[in-house]
């Protein structure tokens, strides 16, 4: 068997409430900025949680060819994300690729091979448009007030636009990168909630290690700011309904005070490589991942396992194949939910792995700035630490508490000698984890 | 020599019945599972018939232990049915595995359907007044309403991931669990995946294949609109006809294939019997657009290869092959087109059969349900029919096994699954050979 390639990661593309693209979140975060608010995108004054960690403006114009703008007009908000992301991720990467060509960034040719780039993109729950889909059940209504499957069947359904299914299916997000990019090697769309973005990119580690393909765009992508998935984790007890007054101290990961997570949009997208990929192209290279490790949930598919065995296992499994003892790991890039049950759980798990080592990890957790966006958090968290260990700076977490296994830079950004980073992610509704760990490479 | 991985288990709930061999019979006799929707009134929609998964109770096949898993979606529950028919199957009912952390699963789950009832009725309380005229949708009304009529628990299942996270806590699995939803490729994808996750070491076993209900009103609605559906209402067991001139389009189906895929070592000291080997898979992106197939089948043709490359095969090994084989128009055009391509001049010698004109459409379970009947004619020697085959397509001439099973030798098979968006995958298995 052919020893495994190692793989680095070599492009960060992100879209965050309080900065698109790695260089502009990078600075907002240094900046303490929060991206929680008041919702804008719809009016949410009839639910008790009106706050939301919304993104910018950004004209998705500027990541597609002019060419693909019609198809533009079937991407959901997750898609349209997801795009965004990969232009920002392509870019960041220094690849030339079918977008930038087409839209005049470049003039070719292309400098990765099609046949050799795949996708590997989480995706949440892609939830209808509520007004379409509302206002068209609306047009199916009988003479008592009621929805009529009868008219709906015979005439209400034409109100939907002939491809609205097509906006829905989660795989839509990898299937319209890959079409703006040109990606036509091992494809997939991992659909496990907050853990989705961590297991693409294992799963994309994986590929590129075994030589199926040289470079993938991975991570994930969610919008949780609509009426429907908004309302889902309100109904499950999971959002903070006593903060709307005070945005941006809702979300406080490892307080003790925590009152329930935010939620957001927001996606993140890398690019992993085949390290002689990266060196042949003489690609800026942030680091290497080194280690991937999964494990699920077996106590409950709706609530975390207090004991933390889940997030222990695939943190030691992460650890055990990146040969990282306790004592070696710099910077730990935990989810931090801000739901006091799911906190305990997961330091329960990062106390059983970490607890024997002698020094205290740094850590950095940016739910209290970004919310929780679902299947795009795993990527913007593994993002954030690894643009810690490029620049050598813990970045500030916050409203999160210092638990006693490690410390967060509370208010201003610490410099830090960092090379090892391991983060976790595990689904809120659901039973999966997953963990990386990844180790900078000397240039 | 990289870990060899093969099947020990095998389950599945489909429109034909819910056991490993009575529903094989069936497919072998051609039998339809199509009939008149029986799950909610589209007399009036587009089309009224589909496949539907008949007299099923999760506690026929789990016992008591199905009351925990009462508020799981119809995917769940099919899921759970499928998985512990493969679990015992496999063994692992009388003899847990050792260790819970090497067991995985890898499932192509798709999202749990809504509650519509509830649903539609807080839709339409957020676009009229008070009187009844409509107005744009108001969300503080359908919050208000939405939030007296929709239940969490529901909710909570509409996840994808909640049919595999169900998987973990009645089988006790602790090891990777992960769920793939690349539309109608999802199951195929699945399994794929799990044998790299096993060939790799993350695990020594995994469940793994797809479960899978669109039989509702939005399901329906979503792909007449995309009129993807047959609409052969006057005889729907006819209506699923793959390959034939006068398809029409796919007939929906629903129900949950599972199989427990482990590392042959892993087997064999436990005395598991064996049933074929997962030797390959391919899996490529079209690249191409969101509402066609590519039309010289490339990312079809890509994928096919990659799995060959995997398994270490060439066409000529190739004894059968599971079609997609959808029965619309452009799906069966273009894969006969990739398979002419691949296969050159042995693409009229290779027996293609669908499945679907029988089971009907699974979505993200169909992949599994063809893959376990690619194991079963490896087993008996024989292929199932391609059944409403009456009349040749000029651009689909090849083998198809129309509308009666035939003995043939099976050492090889491969079965192929395209999604939706330009997803395409492919998996081989073998008859085991130490």
């Amino acid at each position: 068997m052919m020893a495994p390639r190692r793989v680095v990661i070599t492009g960060l593309g992100v879209a965050t409430p309080i900065g698109i693209g790695a260089e502009s979140y990078w600075e907002a975060l240094l900046a303490r900025r929060c991206g929680v608010g008041p919702v804008r995108s719809f009016n949410a004054d009839g639910l008790p949680c009106r706050i939301a960690a919304e993104l910018p403006e950004f004209s998705l114009n500027d990541a597609i060819p002019k060419s693909y703008r019609k198809a533009a007009k079937v991407m959901s908000r997750d898609t349209q994300i997801a795009v965004v992301c990969a232009y920002h991720a392509v870019k960041d990467a220094g690849l030339v690729t079918a977008c930038l060509i087409g839209r005049g960034e470049s003039p070719g040719p292309p400098n990765v091979d099609a046949a050799r780039f795949g996708a590997n993109i989480g995706a949440g729950l892609v939830c209808a448009d509520l007004a379409e889909l509302a206002g068209a059940l609306n047009t199916a209504v009988d003479d008592a007030g009621r929805f009529s499957h009868r008219l709906w069947g015979s005439a209400g359904m034409e109100n939907l636009t002939p491809l609205w299914l097509l906006k829905f299916l989660p795989n839509m997000l990898a299937c319209h990168v890959t079409i703006v990019h040109d990606a036509q090697a091992n494809s997939n769309t991992i659909t496990c909630g907050e853990a989705s973005s961590h297991l693409a990119i294992g799963e994309a580690y994986r590929t590129i290690a075994r030589g199926s393909a040289d470079l993938c765009i991975c991570g994930g992508a969610e919008s949780k700011v609509n009426p429907m998935a908004l309302t889902r984790p309100l109904l499950l007890g999971k959002l903070n309904t006593e903060s709307n007054p005070d945005p941006s101290r809702a979300c406080r990961p490892f307080s003790e005070d925590a009152a329930g997570t935010v939620a957001a949009e927001g996606g993140g997208l890398i690019v992993l490589e085949a390290l002689e990929h990266a060196h042949r192209r003489g690609a800026r290279i942030y680091g290497e991942i080194v280690g991937f490790g999964a494990a699920s949930n077996a106590h409950s598919w709706s609530r975390p396992d207090p004991t933390g065995r889940p997030v222990e296992l695939a943190v030691r499994a992460a650890m055990k194949e990146a040969s990282v003892r306790p004592d070696d790991v710099d910077l730990v890039v935990p989810f931090g939910a801000g739901i006091p049950a799911y906190d305990a759980s997961e330091l329960a798990g990062w106390n059983a792995v970490l607890g024997d080592s002698a020094r205290k990890p740094w850590a950095v957790c940016v739910k209290g700035s970004l919310g929780n966006n679902g299947a795009g958090s795993g990527a913007i968290d593994l993002a954030t630490g690894v643009l810690a260990l490029h620049h050598r700076t813990v970045p500030p977490s916050l409203n999160a508490a210092s638990p006693p296994g490690f410390r967060f830079a509370s208010s201003d950004p610490a410099d830090a000698r960092l090379n090892v980073l391991v983060s976790v992610t595990y689904a809120l509704a659901g039973s999966q984890v997953a963990a990386l760990v990844v180790r900078r490479i000397q240039e | 020599m990289s870990r060899r991985v093969v099947i020990t288990g095998l389950g599945w709930v489909t429109p034909l019945g819910h056991e490993i061999e009575t529903v094989w019979k069936r497919l072998l006799r051609g039998e339809s599972g199509v009939s008149r929707n029986e799950l909610f009134d589209a007399a009036a929609y587009p089309t009224t018939f589909a496949a539907q998964v008949k007299g099923f109770r999760l506690a026929d096949f789990l016992g008591p232990a199905a009351e925990a898993h009462a508020g799981a979606s119809r995917n769940t529950q099919f899921a759970l049915a499928a998985a512990h028919i493969a679990w015992k199957d496999a063994g692992f009912v009388r003899t847990p595995p050792a260790d819970p952390a090497r067991i995985g699963i890898y499932l192509g789950g798709g999202e749990g359907p809504i509650d519509f009832d509830a649903f539609a009725e807080a839709a339409i309380a957020g676009c009229r007044e008070d009187d009844g005229r409509a107005i744009p949708l108001d969300t503080i009304r359908w919050a208000h309403r939405a939030l007296q009529r929709l239940n969490a628990v529901n909710e909570l299942e509409q996840d994808p991931n909640l049919a595999a996270s169900h998987l973990a806590v009645h089988f006790n699995v602790q090891g990777p669990s992960l769920n793939t939803l690349t539309a109608c490729a999802a199951s195929t994808q699945a399994i794929g995946e799990a044998m790299h996750m096993i060939r790799h070491g993350d695990a020594d076993a995994v469940i793994s294949g797809g479960t899978h209900s669109m039989i509702h009103p939005l399901g329906v609605t979503g792909f007449n609109r995309l009129t993807a559906l047959s609409t052969h209402n006057e005889d729907p067991p006819r209506a699923s006809r793959p390959f034939d001139r006068n398809r029409d389009g796919f007939v929906l189906g629903e129900g949950a294939g599972m199989i427990v895929l482990e590392e042959l070592e892993h087997a064999r000291s436990r005395g598991a019997k064996i049933y074929a080997e997962i030797v390959g898979f391919g899996s490529t992106a079209d690249a191409f657009r969101i509402t066609d197939i590519h039309e010289e089948g490339r990312g079809a043709i890509a994928a096919m290869r990659m799995a060959l490359e995997t398994a270490g095969l060439t066409i000529d090994d190739i004894d059968y092959i599971s079609a997609h084989g959808t029965g619309t128009q452009e799906n069966d055009k273009i894969e006969t087109l990739a398979i002419r391509r691949l296969f050159g001049a042995r693409a009229p010698r290779v027996p293609i059969s669908s499945v679907k004109s029988m089971l009907g459409h699974l979505i993200a379970a169909a992949g599994v349900v063809e893959l376990i009947t690619c194991i079963l004619a490896i087993r008996d020697g024989v292929v199932p029919p391609t059944i409403n085959y009456e009349t040749p397509d000029p651009f689909c001439e090849l083998d198809y096994v129309p509308n009666a099973a035939r003995p043939h030798p099976v050492r090889t098979a491969m079965s192929n699954s395209f999604g939706f968006g330009g997803q395409n995958d492919a998996v081989i298995v073998r008859r085991f050979d130490s």
